[in-house]
């Protein structure tokens, strides 16, 4: 059976966990009354993106009273929400949370910070280290926070694991706006990353992104879903905030996988020899 | 290839920057602004997307000639008004600069100038209050990053929308916004004395600044790179020289550390903060 996925497409307030919780379940009635099943937020979607300074005044425990108010809403219906985690270790992290049916599913910590240009998330946060799949009831999720999608082994780890629906929230900036293209340049830059994983994995690649400004920094929203063949199923074509609601098949990955068996011809075994002398070279 | 390198898709930079606008101001519960309107196209394109965010009856223009001004000047900003609809206002420096000039006797243009800049942004922060809405910049990119700007007048403001754009996208947005053709086409003017043009103060064109500029800045093209490119190399130099010596003006104040904590080294907040 298909699941009904509904995309909130927000504009979080920077560092304010009351406003964005409130902005949370407003979007969680919503989701409930569209009849979805699965509920994406963006890439620190309780907190706001460039919080500096108000990174660790905003950080939060896997048990702290604002996720068990998400995780008590999580009946029926999945959440995905972004933000800071605050480690037994005391280590913050870029993280996602998947609450289903009023369990914590699953919390991916952002492997790839990005800290270059505007961003300097490695100054503010620690790097999550593996790729996990998470076995949802709606199939097997692989979780990609914005940068985690630049990096190819990323998704191609989560594709040997058996991933089925990349979930891929981001807080990616609006930019590029010559006329030497149509839309812009950083939002066109996505669809084909999200195209390109799709069609090189078979599998669903699901793009949250928030929407609103920081300090003259606006994000570009354009939320949207791949299917397994490369194809833009669901668009919200938008820098406003938004729903996007849609339908992801599972049975579309087997019929994607029969045509191109690009998971079965995989030869992972000669990537390992050869990182093996790349990362160790023979002397 | 567009008929020009740094051509913008005018319709996605208006919808862009008309959400930043209101987008920014309503974080910090305003729904209005103003800005000073000097007949040039700068002011006209920012007057034009407030208008735009804020709606006309929300967007102040503030005329603010002194005497030596050019009568031409403020014609050309009342067609702006009318045509955009905003509320129009003329308050004259006059009388405020001469209190100054004329006791302390400055002749120098240049300080000349930048008093009657400085005088505007009073009258512009001062009107802010009693208006209830934000100062709108208008400073270009190419401007900013010549320095061919005052610091504390002209170039302050809560809120710029166009200082990530050359003055050719500028005047592309411009004619998007269909602003009227005598001040799109004009020649540049800061208007400190008659017959003054940018250009010829700079000593080159804006099409040229534009060009090496966006090479320089948004394409991280070294000097020998931007000499290949066919510029020659003593206008690189110079252009390279301006852009360093005036990053002061586009930074707040030094603050000298002193304690572990402190303003803009390392006391990180955005003004976002909360909102």
């Amino acid at each position: 059976m298909p699941t009904k996925i509904q995309i909130a497409q927000i504009d979080p307030a920077l560092g304010n966990l009351d406003a964005n919780l409130g902005l949370h379940r407003t979007e969680i009635t919503a989701a409930r009354e569209s009849g979805a099943e699965m509920l994406l937020f963006p890439e620190l979607s309780l907190t706001g993106y460039f919080l500096k300074d108000q990174t660790a005044e905003v950080a939060l425990e896997r048990d702290s009273e604002e996720l068990e108010a998400i995780r008590e809403q999580s009946k029926e219906l999945t959440i995905g929400v972004g933000f800071v985690e605050r480690a037994p270790d005391g280590r913050l992290y870029n993280a996602y949370a998947i609450f289903e049916d009023q369990q914590l599913l699953h919390v991916h910590r952002k492997v790839h910070l990005v800290t270059y240009g505007m961003f300097e998330e490695s100054r503010d946060f620690a790097a999550g280290d593996h790729f996990e799949v998470a076995q949802s009831k709606h199939g097997k999720l692989g979780v990609l926070i914005c940068e985690d999608l630049w990096h190819a082994p990323s998704s191609w780890l989560y594709f040997l694991k058996g991933v089925e629906i990349f979930l891929v929230p981001s807080a990616g900036p609006a930019r590029g706006v010559s006329a030497e293209h149509a839309g812009l340049g950083s939002q066109n830059t996505w669809s084909n990353l999200l195209t390109s994983t799709s069609t090189l994995s078979q599998s669903w690649s699901i793009y949250i992104n928030r929407v609103g400004c920081e300090d003259g920094i606006t994000f570009a929203g354009g939320s949207q879903a791949i299917d397994p063949f490369g194809a833009q199923v669901a668009d919200l074509d938008s820098l406003g905030s938004g729903r996007l609601t849609f339908e992801v098949d599972l049975r579309a990955c087997e019929r994607a996988r029969i045509q191109t068996p690009l998971r079965r011809d995989e030869k992972p075994w000669l990537v390992l020899r050869d990182l093996q002398h790349i990362v160790d070279p023979p002397r | 290839m567009t008929a020009h390198q740094l051509d913008i898709q005018a319709d996605l930079v208006e919808e862009v920057l008309v959400r930043f606008l209101r987008s920014e101001a309503g974080k910090f519960g305003f729904s209005r602004c103003l800005l000073g309107l000097s007949g040039g196209i700068d002011s006209a394109v920012a007057a034009g997307l407030a208008v735009r965010a804020f709606g006309p009856e929300n967007v102040l223009g503030v005329m603010m000639p002194y005497r030596t001004s050019d009568p031409a000047s403020e014609r050309d900003a009342l067609e702006v008004a009318e045509k955009l609809g905003l509320i129009g206002r003329k308050v004259d420096i006059s009388p405020m600069a001469d209190g100054y000039l004329q006791a302390e006797d400055v002749q120098d243009r240049m300080r000349r100038g930048n008093v009657m800049a400085r005088c505007r942004m009073i009258v512009l922060y001062d009107l802010s209050v009693e208006w209830g809405g934000l100062v709108i910049g208008t400073s270009n990119k190419t401007e900013a990053l010549l320095g061919y700007s005052t610091q504390f007048g002209d170039y302050a403001s809560a809120l710029n929308p166009i200082g990530d754009l050359y003055k050719h996208q500028v005047r592309q947005l411009a004619r998007h916004l269909d602003l009227p053709a005598s001040v799109i086409e004009k020649a540049p003017s800061a208007d400190l004395f008659a017959g003054q043009t940018d250009e010829q103060e700079l000593g080159f064109t804006y099409e040229q600044a534009d060009r090496l500029l966006y090479l320089l800045v948004d394409e991280r093209y070294d000097e020998a790179q931007l000499v290949e490119a066919g510029f020659e190399r003593d206008f690189v130099a110079k252009v390279v020289q301006r852009v360093a010596a005036n990053q002061y003006k586009r930074l707040p104040p030094i603050i000298a550390k002193l304690s572990s904590r402190t303003i803009n080294h390392d006391f990180r907040y955005l003004r976002s903060w909360g909102r």
